[in-house]
C-alpha cells in the first residue's frame, strides 16, 4: 500500500514537472491553448469540489471568475502581485461567505437559479458602477506578465486545487458533504451543521475561481463586464465537469481537455453558431454519459469484473 | 421514581389550519422502551420530527435530562445525544454500509474518525447482523438490511434516546421476529427508546408503557394491554360501535 502510494507520489510529481515544461517545447498559440486548458481546469475542478459531492448545481462561477478578473483591473498597476492575488482571494472568499450564507438554504433548482442570477447581478452591478461612477465601460490591462508566467501560475493553482481537494475528501468535511449530497435530512441528524459544511467548502470553491480569474486577467489587455462575466463561463465549466464526471476529484480533467480543444475548433470554424453547438454538445453529454467519462469507464470495468465472477 | 430522561410537554404544531400536534405531553424514563402509537395521521411521526428537531414546535417543551432542545436546530439534538430512523428507510446510497455507519460515528458528541471509527463500525455492523456487508453498496442490501443498516447509524451516535419510526413496518414474519429480537437485545443494553408502531406483536412484545395518539391529541396512556383494552383506543383504531 505504502509503495503503491510512494510510487502514485512519484508519477504526479514527475506529471507536474512535466507540464511545467510545456511553455519551453510550445509555440504561442499551442501555449495559449494549454493557458485555456489549465484554467478551465483550475475552474472545473474547483466547480467539483464543492458540487461534485453535494450535487448542489452552481452557475456562479464566472461571477468569482469575473471579480478575480476585476480585480486586477482595478489594483493591478497600483499593488505588488502577490498581494493582489491575496487580495482577489481575500474578496472572493468574503462574497462568497456571504452569497453562501444567504443561499445555501435553498436546494435543487432554486439554488441553481439563484447563483445563475447572482453572476448576472454582480454583471450589472459593475457595469452600473462603470458607467455611472468612472464613466468608462472598460478597462486596460497592462501587466508585465509572459504567458508562460501566467501557464506556471496557473498550475501552481491547479496543484494547490487539487492538493486541497485530496485533503478535504479524507477529512470529516469530506464525508459530511458526501452525506449531506445524498441526503440532507440524514446529515443533520447525525450532527452535521450542514449549513457551516456547505459554506466552508462553497467559499474555498468560489475563492480558487476568483483567482484563476486574476489570474487570468492580464492576458486579456482589454475587459469589460461582458467579457469577464460572460454566462458562457459558467455553463461551459458546468459541461466539463459533467463530462469528466464529478464523483471523482479527477474527473473534470477527462473534460476539460477534450471540450477546450473542441470548444477552440467550434470558435474557429462556426464563430457564428457557437452557442447553439455548445447547446448541442451539453445535451448529448448529458444523455449519452451522464455519470461522466469516470463514470463510464468505472461502470465497465464493474461489469466486466461480473462477468469474470460468474465464469470463475 | 427517578426524573424522565425525556419529558415533552404541551407540544404543538400546526400545519396552516390543521393541528398535527395538540398538546402533548409524555415522558421516558432511562432504559425504558415506550410506544407511541396511534391511527395514520395522528400525529406521531410529527411528534418524532418535532423531539429530533426536524420541525420546530409552535408551542411546548422538550427536555432531554433537564437540557431544552425544543429551540435547537437537528444537529444539535443529535449531538446532545438523540439519534433516529426514519419511517422511510434512508440509508445513503452512494456509500457503502461501512461508511454509513462512520457517518453516524464522526459526527457526534463523542466524535470517533480514522482507524478508531473503522472498528467500532465493524463492531456495529456485527452487531445488527451486517457482519458480512461492511463493503457492499447500500443500493444492493435488502430492506430489512436497509433498516439493519440504519440502526447501526443511530447506535452509531450513542445516543441516549433512540427514536425509531416504524422501524419494524413492511417485514414478512421472518424478518419481523429477526427484528423484534434485535430491539429486544437493544433493551437488555439498557438502551432507552421511543417507538412509533404498527405492528401489535411488537407493540405487546417490546413496549414497557404506550401512548395513543388521535388526531393530534394524547388519548390514553399505560401498559400494552391496558391501552389496547382501553375503549377509546379502540374507537380511535376501528370507528364507533354503531357507525
Amino acid at each position: 500500500m505504502s509503495i503503491r502510494n510512494s510510487a502514485f507520489s512519484a508519477a504526479m510529481i514527475a506529471l507536474i514537472v512535466l507540464l511545467a515544461f510545456v511553455p519551453l517545447v510550445t509555440n504561442g498559440y499551442q501555449l495559449s491553448l494549454a493557458i485555456n486548458i489549465m484554467s478551465y481546469m483550475v475552474l472545473a475542478t474547483a466547480w467539483t469540489l464543492f458540487s461534485g459531492p453535494t450535487r448542489y448545481v452552481s452557475l456562479a462561477t464566472v461571477a468569482f471568475f469575473g471579480i478575480g478578473a476585476y480585480t486586477v483591473a482595478v489594483l493591478g498597476e497600483e499593488l505588488s502581485w502577490p498581494l493582489v492575488l491575496a487580495i482577489a482571494f481575500s474578496i472572493g472568499f468574503a462574497l462568497s461567505l456571504i452569497v453562501g450564507l444567504s443561499t445555501l438554504r435553498l436546494s435543487g433548482v432554486y439554488f441553481v437559479i439563484f447563483t445563475f442570477g447572482l453572476a448576472e447581478l454582480v454583471r450589472q452591478l459593475v457595469t452600473w458602477y462603470e458607467v455611472n461612477v468612472t464613466r468608462t465601460l472598460g478597462r486596460y490591462i497592462f501587466i508585465d506578465v509572459t504567458h508562460a508566467q501566467i501557464y506556471w501560475q496557473l498550475l501552481a493553482l491547479a496543484v494547490i486545487v487539487f492538493i486541497s481537494g485530496w485533503l478535504i475528501q479524507r477529512s470529516k468535511l469530506g464525508l459530511a458533504l458526501r452525506v449531506i449530497g445524498d441526503d440532507e435530512a440524514v446529515a443533520r441528524h447525525v450532527g452535521i451543521n450542514t449549513t457551516l459544511a456547505k459554506v466552508v467548502l462553497f467559499a474555498f470553491s468560489a475563492s480558487f475561481m476568483t483567482l484563476a480569474g486574476a489570474i487570468m486577467a492580464p492576458r486579456w489587455t482589454y475587459i469589460d463586464p461582458a467579457i469577464a462575466f460572460n454566462p458562457v463561463v459558467s455553463f461551459q465549466v458546468l459541461i466539463m465537469a459533467l463530462l469528466g464526471g464529478v464523483h471523482r476529484l479527477y474527473g473534470p480533467v477527462f473534460g476539460v481537455i477534450p471540450l477546450v480543444i473542441l470548444f477552440e475548433v467550434l470558435l474557429a470554424k462556426f464563430p457564428n453558431h457557437f452557442s447553439i453547438m455548445v447547446g448541442i454538445a451539453f445535451l448529448l453529454i448529458v444523455y449519452a454519459i451522464p455519470r461522466g467519462i469516470v463514470g463510464l469507464v468505472e461502470g465497465m470495468q464493474f461489469s466486466l469484473h461480473k462477468a469474470k465472477g460468474a465464469k470463475a | 421514581m427517578n426524573a424522565p430522561l425525556l419529558s415533552v410537554s404541551g407540544l404543538t404544531r400546526r400545519f396552516g389550519g390543521l393541528v398535527a400536534v395538540d398538546g402533548v405531553t409524555l415522558e421516558v424514563r432511562a432504559g425504558e422502551i415506550v410506544g407511541l402509537l396511534g391511527p395514520n395521521g395522528s400525529g406521531k411521526t410529527t411528534v418524532l420530527n418535532l423531539i429530533s428537531g426536524a420541525l420546530k414546535a409552535d408551542a411546548g417543551s422538550v427536555q432531554l435530562r433537564g437540557r431544552a432542545l425544543e429551540k435547537l436546530p437537528a444537529f444539535k439534538i443529535a449531538r446532545e445525544g438523540v439519534a433516529r430512523t426514519f419511517q422511510l428507510v434512508r440509508v445513503l446510497g452512494s456509500m457503502t454500509c461501512k461508511e454509513n455507519v462512520i457517518a453516524g460515528l464522526a459526527f457526534g458528541a463523542k466524535s470517533r474518525w480514522g482507524t478508531e471509527a473503522e472498528q467500532a463500525a465493524h463492531e456495529l455492523l456485527v452487531r445488527v447482523g451486517l457482519a458480512a456487508r461492511g463493503n457492499v453498496m447500500t443500493s444492493e442490501l435488502t430492506y430489512i438490511d436497509q433498516k439493519r443498516l440504519e440502526l447501526a447509524r443511530a447506535l452509531a451516535m450513542q445516543p441516549q434516546l433512540l427514536l425509531l419510526d416504524e422501524w419494524l413496518a413492511g417485514l414478512n414474519p421472518n424478518e419481523l421476529r429477526n427484528g423484534i429480537e434485535l430491539v429486544r437485545s437493544l433493551r437488555a443494553e439498557g438502551r432507552t427508546i421511543l417507538m412509533v408502531e404498527h405492528v401489535m406483536d411488537a407493540i405487546r412484545s417490546l413496549c414497557d408503557r404506550c401512548y395513543v395518539m388521535n388526531a393530534g391529541r394524547k388519548i390514553a396512556e399505560g401498559t400494552p394491554k391496558d391501552v389496547l383494552a382501553d375503549p377509546e383506543v379502540i374507537r380511535a383504531y376501528l370507528g364507533d360501535a354503531d357507525a
